[in-house]
């Protein structure tokens, strides 16, 4: 059990991850007649880039922060009825597809304005929001309230109290939630490639234009190893900041904490904080299905009728994107959740290694651009000229979500009580029969959320299927994006018509993981 | 023989001998208390008999059969952890029939032995009750029922009252003691806790630094403590120079005069029907002593202090 439990993660890993990233490793470095890595470093472009990709993330994350602020501290310390379905609702955009996010601003913006930097930052801000909601409104709710009364007590008026009490306990969170924001936006991809134009390109953007575009891979490589450099920084100072995060004690029931609002005063902030986050995230996604209902002059189902017939964009029918789409995605969640699930089981159970936990978040690190690119040049040549097989779209769309059901089913897994196993065994259980009894029970709810994620990240998962699936087979985002790239009004129907259906079929599957209703377990 | 027997039982963690070579019999039918402070060893005692800590030296037999190698959930002997350990994803019944169904009771016949015993400990027409739901107390006899349902050939109960207030510890004390009565449980109960270890124990065990350093009746226990250690964690006053002085062979009376009496109360307290009297005697001492008058000396008051003989224990050297 034990060997199974290792050894499954670690050789999937060995030969989906590290293989590929030690193909780019070494196409990087390679030198030959074409000229080394530095001729790439040195080039005015990739400075450019580099500048771009470091300031819209910085600037995307205090936009997020900005935005989520307030909201985090209603939602962390007054109840008003609907709370929960807020908090729940406050998610959609992160698990939408960054394609439907991308389009859902692009219908949104004027034609003239609508690709430069600033949707950039507006889309990345809407995706994250829901990252700083959910670990500062959380961690909000938890502070004891009686700290900031005994400020109270001692003098400290409001303005006091908030940037003397409330805010050096609050850091760690923010910290916390701004690394991973800031890790999220620096790897933006979907959004970029959509919204920037051929003038804006993060490093992750770069890659795909080099290695799809331009057709050099030794760019793409390089590129590839500078974005890979600056994430695993980026990575450690978010899991230092975690790690800070966790000591930071003290923390309270919820239901200790929240209270209606009572004065006139918290009213108007809890009106004005939901109303605020209601237009900036409901507002792009109707504009998206106004856009997909209309047809010249009028509105109507034309886009979407016209799903099930061949077009110009495509070496398929839409229709049957949507088909391929459920197909990879479902395959992606049984792999992501037996390897993921393993993992966790791996990790948790004694001995457990960190070494396991750290290889496993590699991937969310690494881009999902990283994976498809590494995949291309490694599984080149026979006998593993894999990058043409249809099973390969859903491994690296696993590959993506696999981070997420550990960071899920661990926690839950950690939380059993050793006692309970231990008085199960004093009750006659064999060690198999513990596993079932107690183990599993506790676990399913958490891997029925994990399915839920893993579902919806590799059915909006992009970055690597783009490179990927075969264009006899693509995916509801590739579809999406072909469609784009054409000119008429019918195309651009049509991606929007797409569009709106991913993100039904996702926030489908996103209902049904509130129906298993999850223990909050850290962002996710 | 029938019974448990745990014979020079040893066990080091972390470079700590935690269990220093105990040796400890529990007859059938009898219930034998482990009584000492934190950290001295007891529940390492009891995981180490329920197979949960392996033993480094010595053995433990149950009936005369040595359980070494015997994992667990074949030891046939019941648990009752502290702070419970129930199922938290299972409801009362779930709990309780558990056992039960390990051993391969057919569900309904489970089912029926688990509400026979929620109704021993009290908690009949709770079967469907999240755990979660229930109080401390009513948490503690889901534990005790759920231990008891395969009828383990010995019963641990690891300070079972711990988390318990004052009141219901006291209620729950009687329900435990009728209850070992009525069952003829052979059983060993691990408590900090003096009253609960006199009140429940054939015989006490005192354990101190991972040893056994006295085994006896309550009554022996209370007669000839081994050491000052051992008396004065069984509440004997007035323990000092390897003598004990106990507090009932003090008399105490007021002084006719200013020049008499050998010392001055320096508190009084009453303790339900018995007074405690602290008497700060003119040498410096302070002697304790109980009266049950309702006229007694205050604190302030001169007193004259008389010893009977009888009272004075002598230790043995520590």
């Amino acid at each position: 059990m034990h060997l199974v439990a290792y050894g499954v993660p670690l050789a999937f890993l060995a030969v989906f991850f590290l293989f590929p990233l030690g193909a780019i490793v070494e196409r990087g470095l390679r030198g030959d007649g074409e000229g080394s890595a530095l001729d790439v470093l040195a080039d005015p472009l990739t400075r450019e880039v580099l500048w771009f990709t470091v300031w819209q993330a910085v600037a995307s994350t205090a936009l997020t922060v900005a935005v989520a602020l307030p909201a985090s501290y209603v939602l962390g310390r007054f109840s008003f009825p609907g709370r929960s379905v807020v908090r729940a609702l406050v998610v959609v955009p992160f698990v939408l597809p960054t394609v439907v996010v991308a389009l859902a601003f692009l219908a949104l913006l004027p034609d003239e304005v609508e690709r430069g930097w600033a949707p950039i930052l507006v889309a990345n801000a809407f995706f994250n929001v829901a990252v700083v909601v959910r670990v500062v409104g959380t961690f909000w709710a938890g502070l004891d309230p009686r700290v900031g009364e005994a400020a109270a007590t001692l003098g400290a008026g409001p303005g006091a109290r908030f940037r003397d009490v409330t805010l050096p306990l609050l850091a760690p969170a923010l910290a916390a939630a701004s690394a991973i924001v800031f890790l999220f936006t620096f790897t933006s991809f979907g959004i970029v490639v959509i919204l920037g134009g051929p003038r804006y390109a993060t490093l992750e953007a770069e890659i795909y234009n080099q290695a799809v575009r331009a057709f050099d891979l030794r760019a793409a490589a390089v590129l590839s190893l500078v974005q890979l450099v600056c994430v695993a920084l980026a990575v450690w100072v978010t899991m230092r900041l975690e790690t800070r995060l966790a000591v930071a004690g003290g923390v309270r029931p919820e239901r200790d904490v929240v209270r209606p609002p009572r004065t006139t005063g918290e009213r108007l902030l809890l009106a004005g904080s939901l109303g605020t986050l209601a237009v900036f995230v409901g507002l792009p996604l109707a504009v998206l299905v106004e856009r997909s209902l209309s047809v010249g002059e009028g509105y109507g189902l034309g886009a979407y009728r016209a799903l099930g017939s061949p077009t110009s964009a495509l070496l398929a029918t839409p229709w049957e994107a949507i088909v391929n789409s459920l197909v990879f995605a479902a395959a992606a969640t049984a792999i992501a959740l037996v390897v993921g699930g393993l993992a966790a089981f791996a990790i948790v159970g004694r001995g457990g290694s960190r070494l396991l936990d750290g290889l496993l978040m590699l991937p969310l690190g690494a881009s999902a651009v990283m994976l498809g690119f590494g995949f291309v040049i490694a599984f080149d040549r026979w006998p593993i000229d894999w990058r043409a097989e249809p099973w390969i779209v859903p491994v690296a769309q696993a590959l993506v979500a696999i981070p997420f059901v550990v960071r899920i089913v661990a926690p839950t897994l950690r939380a059993v009580d050793e006692r309970q196993r231990e008085a199960a065994a004093l009750l006659g259980a064999p060690p198999g029969r513990v596993l079932r009894e107690i183990d599993l029970p506790i676990v399913s709810r958490a891997l029925a959320v994990a399915a839920g994620f893993a579902f919806a990240i590799s059915l909006g998962e992009f970055g690597a299927t783009v490179f990927l699936a075969r264009p006899d087979l693509p995916t509801l985002p590739v579809a999406i994006f072909r469609f784009l790239g054409r000119p008429g009004e019918l195309n651009a129907a049509q991606a929007y018509a797409l569009a709106v259906i991913l993100m039904a079929v996702t926030a489908l599957s996103m209902l049904l993981v509130e129906r298993a209703r999850l223990r909050r377990t850290g962002w996710v | 023989m029938s019974g448990l027997r745990v014979e020079s039982a040893t066990v080091r963690l972390g470079g700590r001998t935690v269990l220093d070579d105990v040796t400890l019999g529990v007859a059938d039918a009898e219930v034998v208390t482990v009584l000492g402070p934190s950290g001295s060893g007891k529940t390492t005692l009891l995981r180490a008999i329920a197979g949960l800590q392996p033993l480094d030296a010595g053995r433990i037999l149950l009936d005369g059969r040595d359980l070494a190698g015997v994992p667990p959930h074949r030891r046939e002997i019941g648990l009752v952890f502290q702070d419970h350990a129930l199922f938290d994803h299972k409801d009362v019944l779930g709990n309780v029939v558990f056992g039960l169904r390990m051993r391969g009771d057919a569900p309904a016949r489970a089912r029926e032995r688990a509400r026979e015993l929620l109704e021993l400990v009290g908690l009949a027409g709770y079967e469907r009750r999240s755990v979660h739901t229930l109080s401390g107390g009513e948490q503690q006899r889901v534990a005790l029922a759920r231990a008891l349902a395969p009828e383990p050939a010995v019963l641990l109960l690891d300070e079972p009252l711990g988390s318990l207030d004052r009141r219901l510890r006291d209620r729950l004390l009687e329900d435990l003691a009728r209850l070992f009565a009525d069952l003829r449980l052979t059983a060993l109960y691990v408590t900090h806790d003096r009253a609960e270890a006199f009140a429940l124990g054939d015989r006490v065990a005192v354990m101190r630094a991972g040893r056994v350093v006295q085994v006896g009746t309550p009554d022996e226990l209370w007669a000839r403590p081994v050491d000052e250690d051992v008396a004065r964690f069984l509440g004997l006053a007035n323990v000092s120079d390897g003598r004990v002085v106990r507090p009932e062979a003090v008399g105490v009376r007021r002084a006719r005069d200013e020049s008499r009496g050998q010392g001055v109360v320096e508190r009084a307290e009453r303790q339900g029907p018995t007074v405690r009297l602290l008497v700060r005697l003119d040498d410096g001492d302070v002697l304790e002593t109980v009266t049950t008058a309702l006229d007694h000396p205050e604190s302030g008051e001169r007193v004259e202090v008389e010893i009977d003989p009888e009272g004075i224990l002598r230790l043995r050297e520590p």
